[in-house]
């Protein structure tokens, strides 16, 4: 029988097939670090006086704790600073590719990954940090793990991990213009629920994944988890060798050559089975949003505030009445009556250049709703510093947002990017729990088109919901 | 990790039943950045009362703890286990303990061995009575001995061999070092290094 694209991969790293329901021993491929999940596992190396197996498939960064302003002065809180000091002396220790705060390359670690192509297709990825899903865009198995398990494989480069069920996401048609793969995986979310990927690995196919570039495929991926499950895959394809080639890490010659003959045996083969599958229609699509206190708790931008009583089972009519009351909403309210506070257009969801450039589009030339506060925060300095030669920056200083040094930031508020108590954020992320951006904020998921919208009209709103630009303005930020 | 077959040190009553992984260790100390150095955070709320059993001589000395039913539930934070081995614990006996924290312990090199009720009631009366009681801990024999009583325990056959042979998920693995280092010699040439840095 064939085999699925996951499970072709899993296969051609087993170092030892487990006996008797002991799991398997995987190899890994690529180990990403960052300050906040770090610190105990080199610890714990130290005290057992191991050393890092193979410091030439590690390579760390700085982006939970960093602050996105005055970067070039030292970090204030001194719980964050501690953890980045102590980030940065255990890479000098074990001899760890860092990229520190000022370097080029820093960044959230999922998108410093791809750019500098060590993200690939067919490798084994992981990180300290649930949302390692991200890679998966490329083909690769990539998977969030905890501390001891992110010292595991610092000592040997392996992980001991039992075996997943795959589930199969197909998403057919085209989208129409307005909306984006962000939307297609809220909408996923919304309809499998918070816990319906548990115990899978999730393949994203159909035409309209194909359609898609492989920054809004990452995009899909990141969200993987917020499904529940271990890992979000889409099998390579032209699409991902022309996003890989020429980047620094990337095969060259002859490599590439052997490489690409390689990463085109990784789809799932004709005959292959899934233990699921869940159809989606591109079509009908609209721009998502959600409403409640989980990244399931979603509908379209153009309905209404669900009634709690309209949920069948009793947990989520108790769930959506809980987040009703944290989100200060009432059902029935239009979704786009709801005022914003603040427009956060960042994350390792979407703070890619392609993100920056979308959300550009929808705001040249147009005002700002002056009570609404925006923050772009790029997700790597490369990216800002590119956004920055297209003139991005001026656009969305012209606006009258904030233009950031790069980060997590406003994701999850470890640093002093946060919402205050009762502030409602339209946000790019892709956590909208209680709390996650600052104590008492309140987060709703959208796309980089739906934040910029919303940006302009104060409401949450699709680029659909605008005028035409007004004539006279636009004069100054386009595209060198 | 260390390789247990035998312990023997202070036992430490603690009659509680339900000490959740919350009073083991409070979330505050989760900011930490290092993996030892918990050991003023074990129990830290219970400590400020004087009257707490580890604020006591000569338990302050002890290294086996025995507790009520259901040790150890709550949260999962690996750091519970920290703080016990920091603080000097080698074994804890309760007549039931948390999943997670049964885990984590074997992960950890801290015995977790499951007491009958009964018995754990035979031992605090011992240990009240007669401070500074010394228990054993027999891993190959299954058994804990305190004064006149010999009592059996339970752990899982697999956690107790590792404890035997003192081996944690890393040590196990790397007893398959030659086959991770045979894996390695066939990986592609174009599998991407981070190492030297390509710009
Ligand atoms: S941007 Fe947010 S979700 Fe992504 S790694 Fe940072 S904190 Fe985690």
């Amino acid at each position: 029988m064939g085999r699925t694209l996951a499970e072709k991969v899993w296969d051609a790293h087993v170092v030892r097939k487990g006996e008797a329901g002991q799991p398997d021993l995987l190899y890994i491929d690529l180990h990403l670090v960052h300050e906040v999940t770090s610190p105990q596992a080199f610890e714990g190396l130290r005290l057992a006086g191991r050393p890092l197996r193979r410091r030439d498939l590690t390579v760390a960064t700085e982006d939970h704790n960093t602050p996105t302003l005055d970067i070039d002065r030292p970090i204030a809180d001194p719980t964050s600073r501690t953890q980045i000091e102590t980030l940065r002396a255990n890479c000098k220790e074990f001899g760890v590719r860092l990229h520190p705060l000022g370097d080029k390359e820093q960044g959230i670690v999922h998108v410093v990954g791809p750019q500098l192509g060590l993200t690939q297709p067919g490798l084994t990825i992981v990180c300290g940090d649930s949302h390692t899903s991200t890679h998966g865009a490329f083909g690769a198995l990539a998977m969030g793990i905890g501390t001891s398990e992110v010292e595991h494989v610092m000592a040997t480069q392996t992980l001991p991990l039992k075996p997943f069920k795959t589930m199969a996401i197909t998403v057919e048609g085209k989208l129409r213009p307005g909306v984006s793969s962000k939307d297609i995986i809220l909408a996923v979310i919304a309809k499998i629920g918070t816990g319906g990927g548990q115990g899978y690995v999730l393949e994203y196919r159909g035409s309209a994944i194909r359609a898609l570039s492989m920054e809004a495929r990452m995009t899909i991926c990141n969200m993987s988890i917020e499904a529940g499950a271990r890992a979000g895959m889409v099998a390579p394809d032209e699409t991902t060798y022309a996003f890989m080639k020429g980047r620094p890490h990337a095969p060259q010659g002859e490599e590439w050559d052997a490489a690409v003959e390689y990463w085109n045996t990784l789809h799932t083969d004709d005959d292959a089975v899934f233990d699921a599958e869940v159809f989606l229609d591109a079509n009908e699509l609209e721009p998502f949003v959600t409403w409640g206190t989980n990244p399931g708790q979603g509908v379209s931008l153009s309905q209404s505030v669900p009634d709690p009583d309209s949920f069948a089972d009793e947990n989520a009519k108790a769930a959506a009445r809980r987040a009703l009351t944290y989100m200060d909403l009432a059902p029935g309210t239009p979704m786009k009556d709801i005022r914003v506070d603040t427009v956060f257009l960042g994350s390792c969801t979407n703070s890619r250049l392609e993100d920056l450039r979308a959300a550009a589009e929808i705001i040249r030339g147009r005002q700002k709703d002056p009570n609404v506060r925006m923050l772009v925060v790029p997700g790597s300095a490369r990216v800002r510093l590119e956004a920055e030669a297209e003139g991005l920056d001026q656009v969305f200083k012209d606006f009258g947002a904030e233009w950031r040094f790069a980060g997590c930031s406003m994701c999850l508020g470890m640093n002093p990017d946060q919402l205050a108590p009762g502030e409602r954020c339209a946000s790019t992320s892709n956590r909208n729990f209680e709390g996650r951006q600052g104590k008492g904020g309140r987060t709703h998921l959208v796309s980089p088109v739906v934040a910029a919208a919303t940006a302009i009209r104060g409401t949450l709103s699709s680029p659909s919901d605008l005028g035409a630009v007004p004539a006279a303005a636009g004069t100054s930020g386009h595209s060198a | 990790m260390e390789k247990f077959t035998s312990h023997t040190g202070i036992g430490v009553p603690l009659r509680q039943s339900n000490v959740d992984t919350d009073q083991i260790i409070p979330a505050v100390f989760l900011k930490r950045v290092t993996r030892t150095g918990f050991e003023d955070a074990l129990f830290s709320s219970w400590r400020k009362d004087e009257s707490f059993i580890l604020n006591q001589e000569p338990f302050n000395r002890g290294s086996v703890l025995v507790a009520g039913p259901d040790f150890g539930t709550g949260s999962s934070r690996e750091h519970a286990v920290w703080a016990l081995k920091d603080y000097g614990f080698r074994v804890v006996l309760s007549s039931r303990f948390a999943d997670i924290f049964r885990g984590n312990s074997g992960k950890q090199g801290l015995l977790a061995a499951v007491v009958a009720q009964d018995d754990v009631e035979l031992i605090w009366k011992e240990l009240e009575n007669h401070p500074g009681t010394q228990i054993t801990v027999d891993l190959e024999s299954k058994t804990v001995t305190c004064g006149n009583l010999v009592a059996p325990f339970e752990i899982d056959d697999y956690t107790r061999w590792r404890l035997l042979e003192g081996l944690d998920d890393i040590g196990l693995t790397l007893q398959h070092e030659d086959e991770i280092a045979a894996y390695e010699a066939k990986r592609p040439s174009f599998k991407p290094t981070t190492l030297p840095v390509r710009n």
